[in-house]
């Protein structure tokens, strides 16, 4: 049996790590709730923000937090435009179709990453990046506490836009019922955009969390994506509470499994709780929808 | 015709160029119609063919380097391995009747489990990856002249194209394609479903471990990324998609016309990494846009199949 003193640093660790997958997941889970499609393009997106905070630290020589506010609306944008103008377009009414274009968006943006950026990977530099913090004798590193607590805040304002906005009656309106949605006077491309725009924002606050403490180069969100799929079939595809509990949980399966077998075997957990959750529980530790 | 017209092809073009253009688009193609068996025909999307691709070729490569076999014994061991796979992840899948986007999940996630795998254990070369040492014999399964591999990537093209002519005409390929259509009328209509998809998806994973198999062969290397990664399965599904999706000629047209298009934008861009697949990514995305039944769509009047809806 392994040591407390081992065991207690990692599932904190897993905890900091968990939430920003989290994060990641909870945009992924919105655009499934209320468009019922699967964002293949969500790790190229994470990817497309992870650059932005990276340039905009290099040319600008703004801290990563401080590019919240422009990351945040600059993907919202993104994301609004991408679905009105090419997912949206492209659909024909078929789930089929919109997996296969947000692939052909993925290819498209991890492909000209690499064209522009060369396969490099990129770091940046803040005086915090290396500032642990001392939670009971356990050392974590700072800039994951900040994300910890970034992406519970993120996720509180995502739930305040759902529950008390009329956008977000709206959306829940649509998950619900499009067709009926549309009859009442609900602008659906609109709102369909929104939701798909706000899914994309989720992902520039994440990457202005996750820079400090980690990396970006052209393949970088691959590595998210099947964990940020884990997490919301874990939670329960459309589930915001599903997505924060499932994002947390899967952070310390990595960690504590990565403890047992090793780095590279650590992640193989991750991918067999995805397939033996959809298999045997598609819906979901929380099987509830927007 | 076909067959007979590519078979001559040697004896026509000199140039060792042309011959690796066309062997490597017989390749590509034979990866899109093993896709379009159980995409095109059976309407289940799978994002993670490469897990099958990658065990014939780890088949291929792991019996002739660690063990010692024979290449042609490891060829029919590398299709039995890619069968069996096959024949788990659609027993595991079709079993708990998972469709559209959670198939194309579960697979892609298989191909990572698988990945990681053979990423880790030593006996697949971890992540150096297996050389197949070089031969030249056709006991080893590795012929002398560009023509012979040529001859060999036919072979499993020209029994692809048979299986989906037969699709096309049989029974059995009514079964499929009305499951496709609407599981649900057929399954009332006494189809059994989860057998006719569990078959589609062993005669698509055994076509796709052949290309592996072949791989090794023809360029003597594997590694984890390129057995399991997602390069593979695209190139499968990008061939079939634009040529023509549950059509017998359009995964071989897709694949044909994406090799020009990719020698055509390293012609124009240079050689830069990516920018081929920049190319690739955009036609996807024309295509089901614009063009939802492929190339061969067009160049009929009616579209040929009515695809599936979700």
């Amino acid at each position: 049996m392994l040591e407390l003193s081992i065991l207690f640093p990692s599932v904190l660790n897993g905890l900091t790590t968990g939430a920003v997958y989290a994060l990641i997941a909870l945009g992924l889970t919105l655009i499934y709730g209320v468009l019922h499609i699967i964002n293949f393009a969500h790790g190229a997106a994470l990817m497309i923000a992870l650059y932005g905070v990276y340039f905009l630290h290099q040319a600008l020589g703004l801290d990563p937090y401080v590019s919240l506010p422009i990351m945040v609306p600059a993907m919202f944008a993104v994301g609004y435009v991408l679905q009105r103008l090419v997912i949206g377009a492209s659909s024909h009414g078929k789930d089929e179709n919109i997996l296969l274009v947000t692939l052909g968006i993925a290819i498209v943006l991890e492909n000209l990453a690499l064209y522009w950026f060369k396969s490099d990977t990129r770091t940046i530099d803040t005086p915090y990046t290396l500032a642990t913090v001392d939670i009971l004798g356990a050392l974590i590193s700072a800039p994951k506490v900040v994300a910890l607590f970034g992406a519970l805040g993120t996720a509180a304002i995502l739930l305040l836009i759902i529950g008390r906005t009329d956008l977000g009656r709206a959306i829940r309106a649509i998950a619900k019922e499009p067709l009926g949605a549309r009859l009442v006077g609900i602008d659906v491309d609109h709102v369909y955009a929104m939701s798909f725009g706000i899914g994309l924002a989720c992902l520039g606050a994440a990457a202005c969390f996750l820079l400090p403490a980690y990396y970006v180069n052209p393949t970088v969100g691959n590595g998210f994506v099947l964990i940020a799929f884990t997490v919301v079939v874990l939670g329960g595809m459309g589930s915001f509470a599903g997505a924060l509990v499932g994002g947390l949980l899967i952070g310390v399966v990595e960690s504590v499994g990565g403890l047992w077998l090793g780095e590279s075997l650590g992640q193989i957990g991750i991918f067999l709780i995805f397939i033996a959750v959809l298999l045997f529980r598609p819906q979901g530790l929380f099987g509830s929808r927007v | 015709m076909f067959g007979v017209a590519v078979a001559f092809a040697p004896a026509f073009v000199a140039s060792g160029y042309a011959l690796n253009a066309i062997t490597m688009t017989l390749y590509a193609a034979l990866l899109a119609q093993s896709w379009n068996i159980l995409a095109g025909f059976g309407g289940q999307f799978s994002f993670g063919h490469a897990v099958f691709f990658g065990t014939g070729a780890y088949a291929m490569a792991v019996l002739q380097v660690k063990f010692g076999w024979n290449a042609w014994a490891a060829l029919a061991a590398a299709l039995a391995f890619g069968a069996a796979v096959g024949a788990f992840v659609g027993l595991l899948t079709f079993r708990y009747g998972l469709r559209g986007s959670y198939f194309a999940l579960v697979t892609l996630a298989f191909a990572e489990v698988f990945r990681i795998l053979a990423n880790t254990f030593p006996f697949t070369g971890a992540g150096v990856g297996l050389m197949v040492p070089l031969r030249a014999s056709a006991f080893d399964l590795q012929p002398a002249s560009r023509a012979g591999y040529l001859y060999f990537i036919l072979v499993f093209v020209l029994a692809s194209l048979l299986i989906s002519l037969w699709l096309k005409h049989s029974r059995y390929g009514a079964w499929l394609q009305a499951v496709r259509d609407n599981e649900e009328s057929a399954a009332a209509l006494g189809v059994d479903a989860f057998r006719v998809k569990l078959q589609a998806i062993v005669v698509s994973s055994t076509l796709m471990a052949a290309g592996g198999a072949f791989y090794v062969q023809y360029l003597h290397y594997i590694d984890p990324h390129l057995a399991y990664g997602p390069g593979v399965s695209v190139e499968a599904l990008l061939g079939a998609i634009v040529g023509g999706l549950g059509t017998v000629w359009g995964p071989l047209l897709g694949a044909g016309v994406l090799h020009v298009l990719g020698e055509a934008t390293r012609g124009l861009v240079g050689d830069a990494p990516g920018v081929n697949l920049v190319a690739y990514g955009i036609v996807l995305i024309l295509i089901v846009t614009f063009m939802p039944h492929g190339i061969i769509g067009l160049l009929r009047r009616r579209p040929p199949t009515k695809l599936a809806h979700a």
